[in-house]
């Protein structure tokens, strides 16, 4: 009796999605390398190459663009079948914008040096095309639990390339790593001096353009005839 | 409902804003006091730092109150005034330098203690090229001679103008003098960058490339000392 109850709920769920089905979890997992904002899409570089110098600084600007992300994924998810179509950019803009504040008073309030040094590129991430590639192009069409995905996974791809952008550019331009010095200063007394280019922007786009290339080199869905 | 009707699209942006709004100014309100203790901390770990003292945010406070014996306010005369219930760390130059016209600012001095030695911090603000510029800097007892300085900025090209905010810029005017030899005010100059300033007491080399910031320093510093000249004049006779 049991047994056929139980089955029957099965039977019930089965066509449910289960939460991380294959399909759910490319949402996270393909923005992480088949189809990452910034070497595939190439979205969000101003900031890849801005606020890559320090680790630091590339964590707390990952993890803004994550907090605004989901959050603003998930509101336009949620508000999908109210929003009227001819004026959604301009609500789109009005949440990402009052996301973007919110992060950075809270920023001001808690970690003030920080804040001081990613300035105005806080307030680029309401510019920042990945936001509104996102809700543009998944939050306004897909319900709030895959868009809520989609959010982490692209952030995550975001991020990612930012901290390794910035962890080569820290430890070959100012030898730490998050502030820490690495590099012995036994090695500067022998000659050793940090690559002052590495702190430039231009350093940016060429680490950002090594990525690229490898991970082209490596992954063979990207390689183009 | 028909969501692209006119009075709907209406009725939701309205609603939308009014709600963002709400959000945002709770928001505000509710994190104000912690935003302002972080500015207080700021400044206070600016004014030490023009005396060469490092302070981390969480000493700030206490090592502003051992080293900072003394706060003055000089009126556009250079005269001490004592108005009420403000104090020299409350007075905001940035903004009364945006705000109020030259003859009504308040001019605060930080007097600074260590082994019975004085030093005498004087706030600057002025332009910049892109937007305002301001910093301290200390005068040795005899209020002539550089200590220390300390210089931000806003919103200066990073690699040019920015790099006011550098030791490297700012030590140049260490040992500096503002009186030449005759006690009469000649100030600091920031000559244009790369001039040759050896033997020079009264000018430092500017930033190559960062023209207009090095001019708004030399401004600044020439025009606000201006006013401390009298203040200092008569505590150096004094002192004699």
């Amino acid at each position: 009796m049991s047994e056929t109850a139980k089955a029957a709920e099965v039977a019930v769920k089965e066509p449910k999605e289960p939460l991380f089905s294959k399909k759910n979890k490319a949402l996270i997992t393909d923005p992480l390398n088949d189809d990452n904002p910034i070497t595939i899409q190439v979205l969000g570089i101003c900031s890849a190459l801005a606020i890559t110098v320090q680790v630091k600084q590339a964590f707390v600007m990952a993890m803004s663009v994550l907090v605004v992300l989901v959050g603003a994924n998930l509101i336009v998810s949620l508000m999908r079948n109210l929003i009227p179509s001819r004026v959604r950019i301009i609500v789109q803009l009005v949440i990402v914008a009052a996301l973007v504040i919110l992060v950075d008073q809270v920023l001001k309030a808690f970690v003030y040096d920080v804040s001081k040094q990613l300035s105005v590129f806080v307030g680029l991430i309401i510019t920042n095309c990945i936001i509104m590639g996102r809700l543009e192009a998944f939050a306004l069409a897909n319900k709030p639990w895959p868009s809520f995905l989609d959010a982490v996974g692209n952030a995550a791809g975001y991020g990612w390339i930012l901290i390794v952008v910035a962890i080569a550019r820290e430890f070959f331009g100012s030898g730490k790593i998050w502030g820490v010095q690495l590099i012995p200063d036994a090695f500067y007394d022998l000659g050793y001096a940090n690559n002052g280019l590495m702190i430039l922007p231009p350093m940016a786009l060429i680490t950002v353009g090594i990525i690229i290339w490898v991970q082209r080199a490596r992954n063979t869905k990207l390689i183009e005839d | 409902m028909d969501v692209n009707k006119n009075s709907y699209t209406f009725a939701f942006s309205a609603i939308l804003v009014i709600v963002v709004a709400a959000v945002l100014a709770f928001a505000a309100e509710s994190l104000k006091p912690m935003q302002k203790e972080n500015m207080r901390l700021e400044k206070m770990q600016n004014i030490l730092a023009s005396v060469k003292i490092e302070a981390t945010p969480e000493q700030a406070s206490s090592m502003f109150e051992k080293y900072i014996v003394d706060q003055k306010l000089l009126n556009s005369q250079g005269e001490v005034v004592t108005p009420s219930g403000i104090t020299a760390f409350d007075v905001d130059v940035v903004k009364e330098f945006r705000t109020i016209d030259e003859k009504n600012r308040n001019y605060p001095l930080f007097i600074f203690e260590e082994n019975g030695e004085r030093k005498y911090i004087v706030p600057l603000v002025g332009k910049g090229l892109w937007g305002p510029i301001w910093g301290y800097v200390a005068f040795d007892g005899d209020m002539n001679t550089v200590y220390g300085s300390t210089f931000d900025h806003k919103s200066e090209t990073p690699g040019l103008g920015a790099e006011i905010n550098t030791n490297e810029f700012q030590d140049k005017f260490i040992g500096k003098s503002i009186f030449d030899n005759n006690g009469n005010y000649e100030s600091i100059h920031v000559l244009k960058g790369g001039t040759d300033v050896v033997g020079n007491q009264h000018a430092v080399d500017g930033i190559s490339g960062g023209t207009i910031t090095s001019n708004g320093v030399g401004e600044m510093i020439q025009r606000t000392l201006n006013i401390y000249v009298p203040y200092f004049k008569g505590n150096q006779k004094a002192s004699l």
